[in-house]
């Protein structure tokens, strides 16, 4: 097909290895509609957090709860883990060696999982202090919407891990380069929901 | 000992979970009916696993269907199960009839907890186990065909969804013989549904079922969506697309934003019921509110997802049977868009009664009623296309025009219900009943009715029985007046929803005519199955190779009957809105390239039989509290997803020679065809090669 006569939406790659491209398109493009509808899931959750803020039972208020210092480190090794992925895409795109790829990947995986290893200490030191999902409606809603951007960058850790064994076993062919590209959509996207839970809920929750 | 080691393995299983059981230590009518229920569930399986070990068919069945990734099968095997389900269901409503007009001051042979699960399950079935899977496969079947594409996006993830549709569809079914199901209604409402007030397996069969099927209907949106905006054949614009290509798309953009607003809701009420939450438990600041918002945020755009693949339908149908191009093609466009965006902005009306503010439901049942606007635009155009056309009343056709005159009829009391004091009185009463029914019936399967006998041909290479497809058709339609119209009397007079019992003896003739009515509808399903037998036994004298039995208009006319599993030799050049018509008037459509080439074709898969088996285990380990099965199964789910992201040999190649064989095979056959003119189509001298008259 003469990628010429129809126009798309969405990416449009260009035209130097035309099949491969085209199948890149709708690979990504489909990712960004799943990520179109992750956001719907996480949209909700925010509403329905928003719609609890109140329902604390008697339990431990926002204030009580959060604490500003562990969550502004999370947030900033969150945010340099996708600084390092982006320069892993870099070292995709100007095909550097493999070494040089690897190595951002492996910084990304660690600052994942020291991500979410501050995110456990944080939810066990508010569970130590009383703060527990079933002591209330609003921590329920709480416990709903924050840990599952754990969870997500939890499968985004795993994905990692599989990325590197394809890459020592494949290379950095095809396929492996468009599983990065959608694997870094992902783990952008966990960033920018992550701003999301710490202006919405942390910041909101400390400074009312 | 022992007691400590069967909890641990079989969960909170005890015998008195089977029916068999209940029924053989309490023999009453109630729990034979239960342990019949089961036996045919655990007969109609054992016999089909039967019959295919007998004829020796496992390896041709794993091979060609359920492993398949062509999307024409996987759209065949969705119509299948939609089928199986729409006989469960209907069986269902019928005996619901039968207890109702049976318990005018009396009580009837259905217990009051066996009846709240008849029509539990009942509504969840006919929602996502049969009408989703029904429009699914239709689209799945035929929109590919139409925008000239070799197959869906994403071909592998076609099949992950068809087997988790499936598994959720299976674990309804398991509900029958293991346990009971939910008496929540489809809706499953909290408080009700929550530990508190049912601690029992029913709302855990209905969440894990319902999430199965909403993830499965998530992915299908995102693949077809992404399948029409990415696939269409060199110019086939937007504006050239099929009308029904359309409805699938906005469709499918319905269920990419509206799904998720299901699973959101029944993983919060998961929970509440496994761990504890409070989202919406009536003590410690649950909010039984956000529920309703979340879960008809799905549950109206939902009904839209149902209705506009049949609008679709009719537009092709109606178009093909007046043999003229489709009137207000534009506004039909629009009309679909607009309906769609609307869907979205109306949810509050399924809860008026709620406790809201009067403006809140006042801007709501202004917003309910606008729909009524682009839906009307429809009707015109369909009714414009049919004025001063050439109209043949096929049964595709009947069952459009039947859609027409009812749905308007259901649109009127829809209008009636936007009133919120109106909806007040009726509220929860069976006039509601009368009216989702009055549009789901005509707006959801009579449209996929019309389309299995549309396109069947072009599935199978034979057409269906003309004459048990009138019979069909009859059934259905004075079944749906006689069963429906009287629960409009009976709503507005008082009659209670999900009622097991009534008192009002002035109820009782009009609970008569509805259960006939149930009858007639029970039927109208049978005359179907008759049909299908009938039909495959004539199917050597009614066969249509060549491919265009109705001098169809698009694409999916355009090739042999039943396609090739690439569907096109060389993907087709589009230049207007009817392409293949308007090749048969201008020439020769079927003229054979001069040369064909390689094609790539996916490769079969297990992965998709293997993640709906073993999703439905995960279901079915959740639901009994096992917990060992629950989590072996999500690390194979896991592991299955990882471990297919290694294959690297996916593809399989089509050698230039067999294409080459296959379509010199059609093009004798197109030669040696008999055009046919429009009067003899349904006659057996039909080989659907049609004469082309300007």
């Amino acid at each position: 097909m003469n990628a010429g006569e129809v126009k798309h939406p969405g990416l449009n790659l260009g035209s130097t290895d035309t099949d491969t491209h085209e199948q890149a398109e709708g690979d990504v493009f489909g990712f960004w509609v799943f990520l179109m509808s992750d956001a719907v899931i996480f949209a909700l959750l925010f509403a329905v957090y928003g719609t609890m803020l109140a329902a604390t039972a008697g339990g431990p208020t926002p204030a009580d709860a959060y604490k500003l210092g562990p969550t502004f480190a999370e947030t900033l090794t969150l945010l340099t883990s996708s600084l390092t992925f982006g320069m892993a895409s870099i070292a995709v795109k100007y095909e550097a060696s493999g070494s040089v790829l690897f190595g951002w990947l492996a910084i990304t995986l660690a600052l994942g999982l020291a991500f979410l290893g501050l995110e456990l200490h944080d939810f066990a030191t508010m569970i130590g202090e009383g703060a527990y999902p079933a002591r209330s409606g609003f921590l329920s809603s709480f416990f709903a919407l924050v840990p599952l951007h754990g969870l997500h960058v939890l499968a985004g850790c795993l994905w990692l891990v599989v990325m590197i064994v394809q890459l020592s076993t494949f290379g950095l062919d095809a396929r492996v380069k468009i599983n990065l590209l959608r694997l870094g959509l992902f783990w952008h996207f966990l960033d920018i929901v992550w701003i999301a839970i710490f202006s919405i809920v942390y910041l909101q929750g400390l400074i009312r | 000992m022992m007691d400590g080691i069967w909890p641990a393995v079989l969960g909170r299983f005890t015998w008195s979970a089977l029916p068999f059981v209940r029924a053989w230590q309490n023999p009453t009518i109630n729990e034979i009916i239960g342990a019949g229920a089961a036996m045919m569930v655990i007969v109609g399986a054992a016999s089909v696993i039967a019959l295919i070990t007998i004829k020796g068919r496992w390896r041709y069945l794993w091979r060609e269907w359920l492993t398949s990734l062509d999307h024409k099968k996987i759209g065949i095997m969705y119509v299948v199960l939609a089928f199986v389900m729409l006989s469960r269901a209907l069986v269902e409503a019928v005996l619901m009839r039968m207890q109702q007009a049976a318990a005018v001051n009396a009580p009837g042979f259905v217990e009051p907890d066996h009846f709240a699960q008849l029509f539990s399950t009942h509504g969840s079935i006919m929602i996502f186990f049969m009408a989703m899977p029904f429009l699914t496969g239709i689209i799945n079947y035929v929109m590919p065909l139409q925008i000239g594409a070799r197959d869906v996006s994403f071909p592998l993830l076609n099949s992950i969804s068809l087997w988790l549709t499936g598994g959720a569809a299976g674990l309804i079914m398991v509900s029958l013989v293991i346990g009971r199901f939910s008496t929540g209604g489809w809706s499953g409402y909290p408080p009700y549904t929550e530990l508190a007030f049912s601690p029992d397996v029913g709302p855990d069969y209905w969440i894990w079922a319902v999430t199965l099927g909403s993830i499965a209907s998530t992915l299908s949106g995102l693949n077809f969506a992404v399948t029409i905006y990415k696939e269409r054949c060199p110019g086939m614009t937007f504006m050239r697309m099929p009308l029904f290509v359309w409805t699938a798309l906005c469709t499918s953009i319905l269920m990419i934003f509206a799904m998720p607003p299901l699973t959101v809701a029944t993983a919060l009420l998961a929970l509440d019921r496994y761990v504890g939450f409070h989202f919406f438990t009536n003590d410690l600041g649950g909010n039984m509110m956000n529920y309703a918002n979340l879960f008809w945020l799905f549950g109206h755009p939902e009904v839209y997802i149902l209705i506009l693949p049949a609008f679709g339908v009719y537009s092709e149908v109606v178009s093909t049977f007046s043999s003229k191009e489709l009137y207000g093609y534009t506004s039909l466009v629009w009309a679909t868009m607009t309906i769609a965006v609307l869907s979205f902005t109306v949810w509050v009306h399924h809860f008026f009664t709620m406790g809201q503010s009067a403006n809140l439901n006042a801007v709501f049942g202004i917003a309910t009623m606008t729909i009524g606007v682009p839906t009307g635009v429809k009707i015109y155009d369909w009714i414009w296309t049919m004025f001063r056309g050439e109209v043949r009343f096929t049964v595709p056709m009947l069952y459009s025009l039947a859609f027409m005159m009812t749905f308007v009829l259901g649109g009127f009391t829809g209008i009636l219900l936007a009133f919120p004091p109106l909806d007040y009185l009726v509220h929860n009463t069976l006039f509601l009943i009368a009216h989702f029914h009055n549009m789901l019936i005509p707006g959801l399967l009579y449209g996929m009715l019309a389309a299995t006998h549309y396109w069947f041909p072009k599935a199978f290479g034979f057409r269906l029985n003309e004459k048990w497809g009138r019979i069909a058709f009859g059934c259905w339609v004075v079944g749906f007046y006689l069963a429906f119209m009287p629960l409009y009397v009976l709503g507005a007079g008082g009659a209670a929803r999900r009622s097991q019992a009534f008192f009002e003896p002035a109820f009782r003739p009009w609970l008569y005519v509805a259960g006939v009515g149930a009858l007639i509808l029970a039927s109208g399903l049978a005359s179907l199955f008759v049909q299908l037998w009938v039909s495959m036994r004539d199917r050597d004298a009614n066969r249509v190779f060549v491919g265009d039995p109705w001098d169809g208009r698009g694409l999916e006319w355009s090739t042999s009957a039943p396609p090739p599993e690439y569907n096109y030799a060389n993907l087709p050049v589009v230049a207007g809105r009817d392409p293949f018509f308007d090749g048969k008037r201008k020439g020769d459509p079927y003229g054979a390239p001069e040369d064909y080439h390689d094609i790539d074709m996916p490769r079969n898969s297990m992965v998709g039989p293997v993640s709906g088996t073993v999703g439905a285990m995960l279901g079915f380990g959740l639901v009994w509290h096992i917990w060992w099965l629950s989590i072996l199964c999500l690390v194979t789910l896991i592991g299955t997803v990882i471990a297919r992201s290694f294959v690297r040999d996916v593809q399989r190649v089509i050698p230039a020679a067999d294409i080459a064989r296959i379509e010199q095979r059609w093009h004798d056959a197109i030669a040696q065809a008999r055009a046919i003119p429009r009067e003899r189509e349904t006659m057996t001298v039909n080989e659907g090669l049609a004469e082309v008259t300007v």
